[in-house]
């Protein structure tokens, strides 16, 4: 059954936002309003962002304090975060509110060569919990026999769980990928998520707003991962703390929801904790095709489509911060650090420590001693041995299609291993549906199966100490994907290009990109 | 939640910025169905030599901070990855407070500490403290050069004292919000169940739309 629909304010709302556009002032709606808790005058005389709209909708209640508890759409839920919420609820006689808006995945600890054997006892312990739980507490779980297990954030969308409009959380930081769609997704800790599932809410202060518009229309071979990456460089990875983010602008309109979703999934690397896209076509496009069970379909789609056109930013809202790019003139990024803000464009060089915006001298020298590079060294001088191809950033079928395209007839370079980890179960069968995993293949990778793989090495894909990987990730930390690995982030398209020549190449004058126009 | 509104202690550096909760708390230990156990790990990386045996060129590891129960350190402390047992590592090693400053390097400010990781600190009672980065230096320097040296962290004063033989203090703002939870160690899913009927109410004329089948 598909039910709908938007709350009445909702409704309201956009009339009234129709109205005004008219009427500077309208006196009869205005009584209307007032009625309301909690600045509705204000809410009249102000146009209203994206955030702000998702974010009233969602208002159970003002606390004196200014607190507000905000109800909760969408809880995803993964077995590494949330064993110890499932035991406080239990410890105190508590049960999950909401189990049919909780929906969970096992993805962090999974073997991706072999998903059914989980070597390590305590991996497999961890599994074991989450199934118990979801089993004791009626959570639907997509495990592998579903054949919708994968990575979170990849299959909230693929499955039509994250829609534009919605409240989405989960115990991990890069729940910030659901913004793509228009809905709130933020990353929340495990007191949190215990919290949600007592109660179906959160307490929370709202979030200042910071708009990111991105001008222009990117190069070719360049990507919204190149994009992202350039924001972070400019704003640093604290930029975006205390603010949601708003990516607008001509740059991001042209972009797929599969691009959208890398960026947004960046937010937190830019320390927002979401980041949002006002939907559009193209997201309801996305929404309305392929095999998504819990997407509304029919007259409930054109209903939902209403309501979500009414989401958009008005013009004329303010927000706190805001920046602008020429998207024009972004280059493909490569990080060259231990932090996603240690960044520069392919042409470039590893930096002098002292000319690094937003970060000391020392953060700069511990991370060139750990990275084993040397100021001036030529991004393109970098030689990785390993290329990971995987992660909620950029594992989905968008991705492996445009790499598949790069890569085709061609032969890896022997001095590197690669590997290619589709997001979730879904995709993988996609591709295989398409051939890409012959592709793949062929040029010398390995096919695995769907998980979180190499992006945080908690399974066993891990880089063994000073071994370096061209990684399509978002996080470059000391030890993140093995202790001693080092990290550099790319785009697909740059890990492709690079697993062909051996180090890093400029993808706007390497030969083989005429291949993506083909 | 045991409540917090004053506490002395030994202080320890860690003189790192952007510490990401990776580095405070590593990948392998999160695969514990437990809340308890994770003070052994914190800082694993830097912490042990890869035999194992403390590094004694890793700050925690000297003699003079054993025992240490207030942090000081760099700014955009906690950033990346939400994992709250990063905060249940810091606090179980036995911190009841981190210091850290606010700060402008190449015209970015930059906060002391990272969103998600603040906020998980709340939920467990370990303060976070933000002081202007000449504040931060100084206490850096009076710690390094004075062995022993405790402060005491003041939540209803909202102020940071230094044991010096003269006494250093330093003021800190704190959201109130904040500073009541801390205060009182509250449980905060018994206060939103205190709006149970609330909840229900909105959820009658809120459809969390669409959920199919
Ligand atoms: S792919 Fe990486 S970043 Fe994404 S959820 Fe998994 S571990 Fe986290």
């Amino acid at each position: 059954m598909l039910a709908i629909f938007a709350p009445v304010n909702w409704w309201a709302d956009s009339l009234i936002n129709r109205r005004r556009s008219a009427v500077r002032l309208c006196i009869f709606f205005r009584s209307g309003l007032e009625k309301r808790a909690g600045g509705a005058y204000k809410s009249l005389s102000m146009a209203k962002t994206l955030f702000q709209k998702v974010w009233d909708a969602h208002v159970v209640r003002t606390l004196p304090d200014g607190t507000v508890i905000l109800y909760i759409d969408r809880h995803l839920v993964h077995e590494v975060t949330s064993p110890q919420a499932f035991e406080g609820l239990r410890l105190s006689k508590r049960k999950v509110r909401r189990p049919e808006l909780t929906f969970s995945t096992l993805d962090h600890n999974v073997p991706t060569d072999d998903p059914f054997n989980i070597k390590d006892p305590i991996s497999r312990a961890q599994v074991e919990a989450l199934i118990n739980n979801c089993r004791d507490n009626g959570i639907k779980l997509f495990d592998y026999e579903t054949g919708h297990q994968g990575i979170v954030h990849a299959i909230g969308p693929e499955m039509g769980l994250t829609l534009p409009g919605l409240t989405v959380v989960c115990g991990d930081s890069h729940t910030s990928t659901h913004g793509a769609f228009g809905s709130l997704g933020f990353g929340i800790g495990t007191s949190e998520v215990e919290h949600v599932m007592a109660t179906q809410t959160l307490r929370q202060t709202k979030s200042k707003t910071f708009k990111v518009e991105f001008t222009g229309r990117l190069q070719p071979g360049c990507t919204s991962k190149d994009m992202v990456l350039k924001l972070i460089g400019l704003i640093g990875t604290a930029g975006g703390t205390g603010y949601v983010m708003e990516y607008c602008g001509e740059a991001i309109r042209a972009l797929s929801m599969e691009a959208r979703m890398t960026i947004c999934n960046m937010s937190i690397e830019g320390g927002a904790r979401a980041g949002m896209i006002a939907p559009d076509d193209v997201t309801f496009e996305y929404i309305a095709s392929g095999d998504r069970p819990y997407a509304p379909r029919g007259k409930a789609l054109d209903k939902a489509i209403a309501y979500w056109k009414t989401l958009p930013t008005e013009d004329g809202a303010e927000f706190d911060r805001t920046i602008t790019i020429n998207t024009s003139e972004v280059s493909p990024q490569v990080t060259w650090g231990t932090s996603p803000g240690m960044v520069v464009d392919v042409g470039g060089v590893v930096p002098d420590p002292d000319k690094v915006p937003g970060y000391s001298r020392r953060d700069v020298e511990q991370a060139l001693e750990y990275m084993d590079l040397k100021p001036g060294t030529k991004m393109t001088d970098i030689r990785p041995d390993t290329i990971f191809l995987g992660s909620c950033t950029n594992a989905r079928i968008e991705d492996l299609r445009k790499v598949a395209k790069l890569i085709k007839g061609r032969r890896k370079a022997d001095t590197l291993r690669v590997m290619v980890v589709p997001g979730s179960q879904q995709i993988r069968r996609q591709a295989e549906a398409e051939g890409i995993d012959q592709v793949f293949k062929d040029f010398g990778a390995e096919w695995r199966h769907a998980g979180c793989s190499m992006c945080l090495g908690m399974n066993p894909d891990q880089l063994k100490p000073g071994e370096r990987c061209a990684s399509t990730s978002n996080r470059n930390f000391e030890g993140r994907q093995g202790k001693g690995g080092r990290t550099h982030l790319v785009s697909p398209e740059m890990a492709a290009a690079c697993a062909v020549e051996g180090h890093f190449v400029d993808i706007r004058t390497w030969d083989g990109l005429k291949a993506l126009s083909a | 939640m045991e409540p917090f509104s004053t506490h002395r202690g030994l202080v320890a550096l860690l003189d790192r910025a952007n510490v990401d909760t990776d580095a405070i708390i590593p990948k392998q230990f999160l695969k514990s169905i437990k809340r308890t156990g994770f003070g052994l790990s914190l800082f694993f990386d830097w912490r042990y030599l890869p035999e194992g045996d403390p590094d004694p060129e890793f700050s925690l590891n000297y003699p003079r901070y054993q025992g240490a129960s207030v942090l000081v350190t760099r700014n955009n402390f906690g950033c990346g990855s939400s994992r709250e047992h990063a905060v249940w590592a810091v606090m179980q090693y036995g911190f009841r407070a981190i210091i850290a400053p606010r700060q402008e390097i190449g015209g970015q400010q930059i906060p002391g500490f990272a969103d998600i990781f603040k906020n998980n600190c709340v939920k467990n009672g370990l303060v976070t403290v933000e002081l202007e980065a000449p504040e931060v230096d100084e206490i850096f320097a009076m710690v390094e050069r004075n062995k022993g040296l405790e402060a005491t962290v003041d939540l209803d004063e909202q102020r940071v004292v230094l044991h010096l033989p003269e006494e250093m203090a330093f003021h800190f703002d704190i959201d109130p919000v904040v500073k009541k939870h801390l205060r009182h160690g509250l449980d905060e899913i018994a206060l939103t169940l205190e709006h149970a009927d609330e909840i229900t109410v909105f959820e009658q004329k809120h459809d969390p739309q669409m959920i199919g089948g």
